[in-house]
C-alpha cells in the first residue's frame, strides 16, 4: 500500500514538474578527443551534449572521458566509470575495436551501453545482448547501401578499403548488394596516407567507378591524390570518408562523390531542422553524421528515462526499445538484436555557398535491416 | 600489366623514397654529428605541414606557406634545441628518448590547442596541378614530378655544402671527433644548433610538400618518422648518401612491393585471398628487406663510422 501510495506521488508530481525523471541518470562517456581520430569523438560529444542542453534537464549527469583511440585505456576508464563512477549508463564509444574490448565486460556487468558509432558484427548476430543497443548501425550498413546504389549507374566498379576487421566488413557488405562487376579489389595498409600505386591500379584497370572505404586522414590523402591524377571515375563511398569532419580539408576535390548514410544535413524533418540550426549556433559549424547519432543517443535516453527508472534495469531497457523520440532521421526503431531499423540514403558532395556540404539525391533502402539480426537468440 | 603501369609505379616509388629522404637526411645528420636520437623530428615534419596550410590559407600563396614551413620548422628546432636537446647530449640514449618523446606530445598537444582537431585544408599550387602524359602513354602528376625534382636537388645541395663548403667541413669533423673540434677553437654549440635547425628545416619543407597531397592534422609526422627510422638503419646511420640510397630503396620496395604482391598471389589463389595476403605481406616487405640488410651488413649500407 505504502508502496502503490508512494508511486502514485512520483507519477503526479513527475506530472506536475513536465520532463523531470524519475531518478537522476548519470552516464559515462569515452570517446577519442585526442589524436588522429579525435575529430569523430568531438562531434559526437558535442552532439550528445547539445541534446542534453536543449532539453534543459538538470537531473543527467555526464562524465566524460578521452580513450586516445586506444583498447586498453577505454578498458580502464570503463572499469573506473562503473566501480567509482556508477554510472547507470554508457556510451560515446566511435572505434569498432575499442567497442569490441569494452562492450561485452560492461554488459555482463548489467551496465546498460548505448553505441553512437562503431557497430561491429559480431555483437549485432550471435553475441548480441539485452544491454547493448546501437543507435547508429551495423558496421556493414553503409557499404550495404552503396552496393545496392551502385547497381543503378555501374557495371564494373573497384573497391578499396584498410586491411583490418572493419575493412573486410566493408567490402563484405559492398559485395554483398552489388552485382556488378569487380574491377579489382584491394586492401591497403591501416592507416597508409600514400595511394600512388593504388591509383595507378585503379587507372589500368578499366573500371567505370571507385568504391572507397577510407576514415579520416586516409581519406582526406586518398580524395585529394585521385583529383590530381587525372583519373576522373566517378567516387563512391560510405559516408565517413566524406563527412562534415574531413570535407573541409579535402576541399573541391570532393565535389561530387557520391556516398551513403542514414543522415544528411538537408534531411526534412522538425527534429533535424533544430538539431543543424542548434548545432550551428552551439559550435559554429555545421554537425556530421557522428553528431547526429550522438544527439539521437541522447535524445533516446532522455525519452526512456521520463518514462521509467534507470534503477529498474527491466523496465528501463523496455522504454529504450519503444525508441520514442523524435529522430533526426526521421524513422527509427529497433529490431530484436536492438540494433537499428532506419532508412539509408544516397548523397552528394556540393558546394553550398562557400561549404563543402551533403545534399541527398536518392534512397538506397527503406526500413533496412541488418544481416546479422537472424543469429541474435535474446 | 602495361609498360606505362609500370612506369608509373616506379616513378610512385621514386616520388616516395625523395620524400623520405627529407626525413631521414635531418634525422641521420643530427644522429652522426650529435649522436642524438630524436623522436621529435616528425614533429618538425608536422610544424612544417601546419606553418605551410596556415600561411597558404591567409594568404592565398602556397609558395609563401613553403617558405613559412622551412622558417618555422627552422626556428621551432633550433628553439627546441636550445631548450631541451643541448642538456641531453652527454645523457645516454635513453635519456634521450625520453625526453624527445615527450617532445612530440609536447607539440601534439600544443599544435590541437591551437589549431584544433579538424585536419586542415592545403592544395598543390594551380602551377603544379594537372598530369603531364610520359613517353609510353602513363599519365603523372605534375605535382609528384616536381617532389622528385625537389628531393633531387636537396641531395645535390647537401652533398656540396657537406663535402665542399667550410661549414660541411666542420660538420664532418664533429661527426669524427668532438672534443678535437672544441679544442681547436669551433664553437660547437652553435654548430650543433646550426645543424639541428637545418634538419628541423628539410622536414619542415617535407610536411609542406607532403601536407598538400595528404591531410595536414595532429600526428601526421609518426608514421614517417618510423619509416625515416628505417631508412637511416638501412642505409647506416649518419651517411647522407646512404640515406638517399636507403630511402629510394624504402620508397621503391613499399610501392612496388603493394603492387606487385597480391598480383603475384592472385595467380595461384583466388583474387579476394590474394588481395588480403598480398597486402599483408607487403607491409612487412620493407622490414623483411632491413632484417636482410642487416644479417649481411649489420651497420647499414654506408655506415659512416665504418
Amino acid at each position: 500500500m505504502k508502496k502503490l501510495l508512494a508511486a502514485s506521488i512520483l507519477a503526479l508530481s513527475a506530472g506536475l514538474a513536465g520532463n523531470a525523471f524519475a531518478e537522476p541518470v548519470k552516464i559515462g562517456m569515452i570517446t577519442t578527443l585526442s589524436g588522429g581520430g579525435a575529430g569523430l569523438g568531438i562531434d559526437a560529444r558535442d552532439g550528445f551534449m547539445l541534446a542534453v542542453k536543449q532539453s534543459g534537464n538538470k537531473e543527467i549527469e555526464v562524465v566524460t572521458e578521452d580513450d586516445a583511440q586506444k583498447p586498453e585505456l577505454a578498458v580502464q576508464i570503463a572499469d573506473k566509470m562503473v566501480q567509482s563512477d556508477k554510472v547507470d549508463l554508457m556510451t560515446g564509444i566511435i572505434w569498432s575495436n575499442l567497442a569490441m574490448a569494452v562492450v561485452p565486460a560492461v554488459t555482463a556487468q548489467d551496465i546498460i551501453y548505448l553505441s553512437v558509432n562503431a557497430g561491429p558484427s559480431a555483437l549485432a548476430g550471435a553475441g548480441c545482448n539485452a544491454n547493448y543497443f546501437n543507435v547508429a548501425y551495423q558496421n556493414d550498413n553503409f557499404h550495404e547501401a552503396m552496393g545496392e546504389a551502385a547497381n543503378k549507374d555501374y557495371k564494373k566498379t573497384f573497391i578499396l578499403a584498410p586491411n583490418y576487421p572493419a575493412g573486410k566488413d566493408s567490402l563484405t557488405g559492398f559485395k554483398r548488394y552489388y552485382k556488378g562487376e569487380l574491377a579489382g579489389e584491394v586492401y591497403t595498409k591501416l592507416g597508409q596516407t600514400d595511394y600512388a600505386a593504388e591509383i595507378a591500379q585503379i587507372r589500368a584497370s578499366g573500371a567505370d567507378s571507385v568504391f572507397i572505404f577510407l576514415p579520416g586522414g586516409m581519406g582526406i590523402a586518398f580524395t585529394k591524390q585521385y583529383a590530381q591524377s587525372g583519373v576522373g571515375l566517378p567516387l563512391l563511398g560510405p559516408a565517413f570518408s566524406f563527412s562534415q569532419d574531413v570535407l573541409p580539408a579535402i576541399g573541391d576535390a570532393a565535389l561530387g562523390v557520391k556516398n551513403t548514410a542514414s543522415w544528411s544535413q538537408d534531411l526534412d524533418n522538425e527534429a533535424n531542422k533544430a538539431f543543424v540550426a542548434g548545432f550551428k549556433e552551439e559550435y559554429g559549424r555545421l554537425p556530421s553524421v557522428y553528431a547526429a547519432q550522438a544527439y539521437d543517443t541522447a535524445n533516446l535516453i532522455l525519452a526512456a528515462a521520463a518514462k521509467a527508472s534507470v534503477k529498474d534495469k527491466d523496465a528501463f531497457r523496455a522504454a529504450l526499445k519503444e525508441a520514442d523520440f523524435k529522430s533526426v532521421r526521421g524513422k527509427f526503431s529497433f529490431n530484436t538484436n536492438n540494433h537499428p531499423i532506419q532508412d539509408f540514403y544516397v548523397r552528394e558532395v556540393v558546394k553550398d555557398g562557400d561549404t563543402l556540404t551533403n545534399k541527398i539525391i536518392g534512397t538506397a533502402f527503406t526500413d533496412h535491416k541488418d544481416a546479422y539480426a537472424g543469429e541474435c537468440k535474446m | 600489366m602495361s609498360l606505362a603501369l609500370f612506369i608509373e609505379q616506379i616513378l610512385n616509388g621514386l616520388q616516395f623514397g625523395v620524400m623520405l629522404f627529407l626525413m631521414a637526411a635531418g634525422l641521420t645528420l643530427i644522429f652522426g654529428v650529435m649522436g642524438l636520437i630524436n623522436l621529435a623530428h616528425g614533429s618538425l615534419f608536422m610544424v612544417g605541414a601546419f606553418a605551410c596550410a596556415t600561411v597558404a590559407a591567409a594568404t592565398g600563396s602556397f609558395w609563401l606557406g613553403l617558405v613559412a614551413s622551412l622558417a618555422a620548422a627552422a626556428a621551432a628546432g633550433a628553439v627546441v634545441e636550445i631548450l631541451v636537446i643541448r642538456r641531453l647530449y652527454e645523457r645516454n640514449h635513453l635519456d634521450q628518448v625520453l625526453a624527445t618523446f615527450a617532445l612530440i606530445l609536447i607539440f601534439s598537444e600544443g599544435t590541437r590547442w591551437v589549431f584544433g582537431s579538424f585536419p586542415l585544408y592545403l592544395d598543390i599550387p594551380a602551377l603544379l596541378s594537372g598530369a603531364v602524359r610520359l613517353p609510353g602513354g602513363a599519365q603523372y602528376p605534375v605535382y609528384r614530378l616536381a617532389v622528385i625534382g625537389v628531393g633531387i636537388a636537396v641531395a645535390i645541395g647537401l652533398y656540396l655544402l657537406i663535402g665542399k663548403t667550410r661549414l660541411g667541413m666542420r660538420i664532418r669533423a664533429g661527426e669524427s671527433d668532438r672534443e678535437m673540434i672544441a679544442a681547436l677553437g669551433i664553437d660547437i654549440g652553435t654548430l650543433y644548433t646550426l645543424v639541428f635547425a637545418l634538419g628541423a628545416a628539410l622536414a619542415g619543407l617535407a610536411g609542406a610538400m607532403v601536407g598538400a597531397l595528404q591531410s595536414v592534422q595532429v600526428g601526421m609526422g609518426e608514421p614517417v618518422l618510423i619509416l625515416a627510422f628505417v631508412v637511416i638503419v638501412i642505409g647506416g646511420i649518419g651517411s647522407i648518401k646512404g640515406a638517399l640510397i636507403g630511402s629510394i630503396l624504402v620508397g621503391l620496395t613499399e610501392t612496388l612491393g603493394r603492387f606487385l604482391l597480391p598480383h603475384a598471389f592472385a595467380l595461384f589463389m583466388p583474387p579476394s585471398d590474394a588481395a588480403t595476403i598480398g597486402a599483408a605481406l607487403a607491409s612487412m616487405l620493407i622490414y623483411i628487406v632491413m632484417a636482410l640488410i642487416l644479417a649481411f651488413r649489420p651497420s647499414g649500407l654506408f655506415a659512416a663510422n665504418a
